[in-house]
């Protein structure tokens, strides 16, 4: 017998019973579609960890500057003021392994337009922070290294800033002041979102570290900075990164060997990659609590076709009279049961897909369907069939043709 | 048509059921030797072992004890694949109840067969078709089973048998389920293969309107053979004499 033949047979044993078919393909496509939906979520989940991870920017270094101790109070990271321009510039011009590096100094203060205020973070930067961080401008231009060596009060502006102070204005061209000083807006900034810690990114004003060192918040020690950002040239050379950072800052500030960092170097992949592990790690197990159900659909196919197989016990008789091999008959019980789960699964990928897309219009969560996991959960289903088929069609090739012709 | 080869060959074949406790020695140290060409009727009372013995014959059965050769072939060892094939290709059945499958159309019925010999679609169909029109049922090649009187039905049956060239044709009971009228028209198309193909005919009945087509009749009480003689051999051949004189 031929695989078309076989498959005539089984077609129309099931469009005989199509109430049945139906329901028992419903339970397949049940659980390919909840394994494609919930692959989807999970595959979202880390795309949008990935997304965060190059809003912050890919490969990045932070440099902190040391402690002070008063009085035996060690004041953490940060609190001495170790970090200068100078160094900034060092790492960015004489490493090989870094690409940029930017100063930065930050703190938060009310901002006034016209009748409105606003607190929000002001940082001082250098044009090379636009490029590490990834800031992309909606509207106007970055300010210049020029601008950064005159102190001039020029701002680029986040959106959450614009929508508090301007409202549906064009803000370029404006001035804003802060702490009284004049900024002119030059730029405002593409929305970025939350960063990780769940922070609006798109909070800010970020003016020229100069601007804001001398005119806005001054410091008992002109020239230092709050923390040095920098990226490496690329993820491999991280470490390398990191490495002659320290080499270079400890040679700077002629720390001799045995004697402790002023500084500290920490290393941001680090973190995302942690929490690029937990979101595989959740969409492992929605994937896995999906491929349940998928087993519960084959069961559901097992059981039925045991039901078949006693129901046309005497359709089996009369082929095994005529002629039927136990081949023939476990080939077209195995196409039934095949038949099923494939069906099934065929339309529970277009439910998983159909599903996944209104999840992420309805419930807001990003969801990312892969090819990947379509063909899994498809050949998947394949398989359910086969394994939850192969018993009964077994059952069914091995009767004793007399008992199955007697057979009422 | 005496001396042709034999088609079967049965030496002191026991046929034993188990039903719990119970022996049923459905058939006891039968012989038989049935020759090609032959038109056989087995006859007894119901319980007599003759459905045993036609299943035997017909590969569907396996006997307990003792020898059975099928064209000269030793049947015991044969696989259930094997047997398959001989019910496949050497041997055709026809049931008292018809035994056609409900949702096909009589040609699907008759191309069954072929379809387990893998003949491509267009000869089977070529093939099923000649055959509906030997037994004059060509007009019901798309109906069911269901849209069919009792006589069509075991026609159906017949095509279905025959349609791959089996050198033996069993019937069991096959006018069981049919009136006079049509039992006769039914009995005429077995003497007309038998006749006309050569094919040889074993049939299972406990009429004896039936067994006088038959030119050799096998009588059985409790799984032993107790008559073997020649039957009337009504039917075509019969008439044609009776015509001639």
């Amino acid at each position: 017998m031929n695989l078309y033949s076989a498959w005539k047979i089984a077609y129309r044993s099931l469009r005989a019973n199509r109430m049945r078919s139906i329901l028992t393909m419903l339970g397949m496509v049940i659980g390919v579609s909840a394994v494609i939906a919930m692959v989807a979520i999970g595959a979202g989940a880390n795309e949008r960890i990935a997304s965060q991870i190059s809003s912050i920017g890919a490969n990045l270094l932070l440099v902190l500057p040391g402690s002070t101790t008063a009085g035996g109070l060690r004041s953490g990271f940060g609190s001495a003021p170790t970090l200068t321009m100078a160094d900034a510039k060092a790492i960015g011009r004489e490493l090989p392994s870094v690409r940029l590096a930017a100063p930065s100094v930050r703190s938060t203060t009310p901002v006034v337009y016209g009748n409105q205020n606003w607190s929000t973070l002001i940082q001082g930067v250098t044009p090379e922070y636009f490029e590490i961080r990834e800031y992309r401008l909606a509207e106007g231009r970055y300010f210049t290294a020029d601008e950064v060596d005159a102190s001039s009060k020029v701002a680029v502006v986040g959106r959450t800033v614009i929508e508090n102070l301007f409202g549906d204005e064009s803000p370029i061209g404006e001035i804003v002041r802060i702490k009284r000083v004049p900024f002119t807006v030059v730029g405002v900034l593409e929305e970025k979102g939350q960063s990780l810690q769940g922070q609006d990114q798109d909070d800010i004003i970020i003016a020229p570290i100069t601007t804001v060192q001398n005119r806005l918040f001054g410091s008992a020690h002109p020239g230092s900075v709050g923390v040095i950002i920098a990226q490496a040239v690329d993820r491999e050379s991280i470490d390398e990164a990191e490495r002659e950072t320290v080499a270079l800052l400890r040679q700077r500030h002629r720390i001799g060997s045995g004697q402790e960092d002023d500084f500290s170097v920490r290393n941001l992949s680090e973190m995302l990659a942690v929490a690029e592990a937990s979101t595989r790690i959740m969409s492992l197990l929605l994937g896995a609590i999906a491929s349940v159900s998928l087993l519960v659909g084959g069961i559901g196919i097992m059981n039925i076709m045991l039901v078949s197989v006693t129901e046309r016990t005497r359709e089996i008789g009369i082929r095994l009279a005529v002629g039927a091999r136990e081949r023939d008959i476990l080939v077209q019980f195995l196409i039934e049961a095949v038949f099923l789960s494939v069906a099934g699964g065929a339309a529970g990928i277009l439910l998983g897909i159909g599903g996944s897309l209104l999840i992420s219009r309805f419930a807001g969560w990003s969801t990312l369907i892969s090819p990947g996991a379509v063909i899994v959960a498809f050949s998947f289903s394949a398989a359910v069939g086969i394994f939850f088929g192969y018993y009964p069609a077994r059952k069914a090739s091995r009767l004793d043709p007399i008992e199955a012709l007697r057979h009422e | 048509m005496a001396a042709a080869a034999p088609v079967i060959e049965i030496e002191r074949l026991s046929k034993t059921y188990r039903l719990g406790p119970v022996h049923v020695e459905a058939l006891r140290d039968v012989s038989l030797t049935i020759s090609q060409g032959e038109f056989l009727a087995v006859m007894g009372p119901s319980g007599s072992g003759k459905s045993t013995l036609m299943n035997i014959l017909g590969c569907l059965d396996r006997p307990t004890d003792g020898v059975y050769r099928f064209d000269g072939q030793e049947v015991e060892a044969l696989g259930r694949d094997a047997l398959a094939a001989i019910r496949s290709r050497k041997v055709g059945f026809v049931f008292q109840g018809f035994n056609l499958l409900p949702r096909m159309t009589a040609l699907e019925n008759v191309e069954l067969p072929m379809i387990y010999e893998a003949v491509p679609s267009a000869e089977r169909k070529e093939r099923a078709r000649s055959a509906m029109a030997a037994l004059g049922i060509l007009d019901r090649e798309e109906h069911l089973p269901t849209q069919m009187s009792g006589g069509q039905q075991q026609r159906v049956a017949i095509a279905r048998a025959i349609v791959n060239s089996p050198s033996l044709l069993l019937a069991d009971e096959p006018t069981g389920n049919l009136d006079t009228a049509t039992s006769e028209e039914i009995m005429e198309v077995f003497v007309g293969l038998n006749e006309e193909r050569g094919i040889t005919v074993v049939t299972v009945t406990h009429d004896p309107e039936v067994a006088r087509y038959a030119r050799r009749v096998v009588r059985f009480r409790d799984g032993r053979i107790v008559d073997d003689g020649p039957g009337e051999g009504r039917g075509r051949r019969g008439r044609a004499s009776a015509d001639d004189a």
